[in-house]
């Protein structure tokens, strides 16, 4: 790293001091695991002015369940959300999908809001957190807003944040009576890669194991992660048979507009949307139909 | 340019250091501190080379800023000996030939002690996937993953 930079290195003690800092300097960036972030500054790609840590907010460093549901600090590192009982229990798709970002040690530091900041369109949280209706609660120089999560991601690289606004949270809603998710995604490795494809689906059943509600998502098959209500609608209303699952799947592929690249061809990509969609869509229904969890 | 005065705590002493805003913690331990015991091996957190404990959680030391450090508690491969005592991993390191050229040896040892922290009976798939993140291009990897588990079994048998 060059000596010669005048970088800052800023240690925010709360969300106000934090929009300050960040709107009084465009070029500063958050901190927050720097698994991106410093990685991108010794590679030359972003020269920012001052590192924001906002690590020492205790409003991003902790995670509460209380009767809203789940709330996510922003910086809180992957280690400490897997190693979390309730939110395991709760949202399994959720927890898998953060338990699969990088080595033990890049969860030690990574958190899932700068997965979601970072707004790679193969982030793993990003669908897992789009099934579970998750809201991103944004501060900035004029209060607080929250979005819901499929819209905070607008290309690779860009999110719908604005100068002075940080990522303080994401708040997911407790999940209804047998109602459950799950992550997958295809890497051609065992552990740490970057998906191929992924997707996520929820599903809500009633006590006869028909699905009364359900969600999609796919990622790495466009700019940003797709919500695909076409999906959704397959499932809802069917005991998700193998014929329904199928419908999904077929959606799934349908709505997925990949690119092809050293990881797989378009094609390759379009089939696998559809694939992994069926396969979350059973695991989610097993885990519905499993011991209750509220 | 103005250096930043960091106090923190490694390896059970206080200790202080000056660094650049923007220097890693890796940089100030090696450059600054001359504990060279931790390496480096693709500062990009891809490697495991630089692996220490911060508060207790493992973590790449090439991607946390120098002055994080500050009020923090830090663990290097330094500080797992006891005197002239080695830590039971780096005995069983020895006593199984674990190492060849020996630049991922300290991050593959603090990785191990972070696994036998947080489960001190782990199976060896358990061990396997944590130690992913562990690059090794010298051993095939099995005789590294026969030290942890023979030094968690050590280990288990003295806490009886």
């Amino acid at each position: 790293m060059n000596s010669m930079l005048a970088i800052r290195y800023d240690t925010p003690q709360s969300v106000g001091e934090a929009v300050r800092l960040m709107a009084a300097d465009p070029d500063a960036r958050v901190l927050a695991g720097g698994t991106d972030l410093l990685v991108q500054f010794r590679a030359g790609v972003r020269r920012p002015s001052a590192f924001v840590d906002v690590k020492r907010i205790p409003e991003l460093m902790s995670i509460t369940i209380d009767r809203e549901g789940l709330r996510l600090g922003a910086a809180t590192a992957a280690a400490d959300i897997v190693e979390h009982a309730d939110l395991r229990r709760l949202w399994p798709g959720l927890a898998e999908a953060v338990r699969l970002i990088g080595s033990t040690q890049i969860q030690g530091r990574g958190s899932v809001g700068g997965n979601l900041c970072n707004a790679s369109p193969a982030a793993d949280t990003t669908c897992a957190l789009i099934v579970n209706r998750a809201g991103c609660v944004i501060a900035g120089p004029n209060g607080e807003r929250t979005v819901p999560v499929e819209q905070f991601c607008i290309a690779p690289g860009r999110t719908v944040l604005e100068r002075g606004e940080l990522l303080v949270a994401l708040r997911v809603p407790h999940p209804a009576a047998r109602t459950s998710d799950a992550y997958l995604r295809l890497i051609p490795r065992s552990e740490m890669d970057i998906a191929v494809v992924c997707a996520a689906v929820s599903v809500a059943l009633d006590a006869k194991g028909v699905c009364t509600g359900a969600c999609v998502a796919i990622g790495a098959v466009a700019p940003t992660a797709l919500l695909v209500p076409e999906a959704a609608k397959a499932l809802v209303g069917s005991s998700l048979d193998d014929a329904s699952l199928k419908r999904a799947a077929r959606a799934a592929s349908m709505a997925a507009r990949p690119i092809g690249d050293k990881r797989g061809t378009a094609e390759y990509r379009r089939t696998v949307a559809g694939v992994l969609t069926r396969r979350a869509a059973a695991i989610a229904a097993e885990r519905a139909k499993g011991p209750q969890k509220n | 340019m103005t250096k930043l005065h960091i106090e923190t705590t490694i390896n059970r002493e206080p200790a202080e250091f000056l660094c650049d805003p923007h220097e890693t913690l890796l940089s100030a331990l090696r450059n600054g501190l001359g504990l060279t015991g931790t390496k480096e091996g693709c500062a990009t957190g891809d490697c495991g080379a630089c692996s220490i404990l911060l508060d207790g959680r493992l973590v790449p030391a090439c991607l946390v800023l120098a002055p994080e450090a500050q009020g923090r508690t830090v663990t290097t491969i330094e500080g797992l000996s006891s005197g002239d005592a080695l830590h039971p991993l780096q005995r069983k390191f020895l006593e199984h030939a674990a190492l060849q050229c020996g630049v991922c040896t300290p991050g593959f040892i603090v990785a191990a002690k972070a696994l036998l922290d947080a489960k001190p009976n782990p199976s060896e798939e358990e061990t396997r996937y944590w130690l992913a993140g562990n690059l090794c291009r010298c051993t095939g990897y099995d005789k590294i993953i026969r030290a942890v588990l023979d030094a968690a079994s050590e280990m288990k048998e003295a806490a009886v």
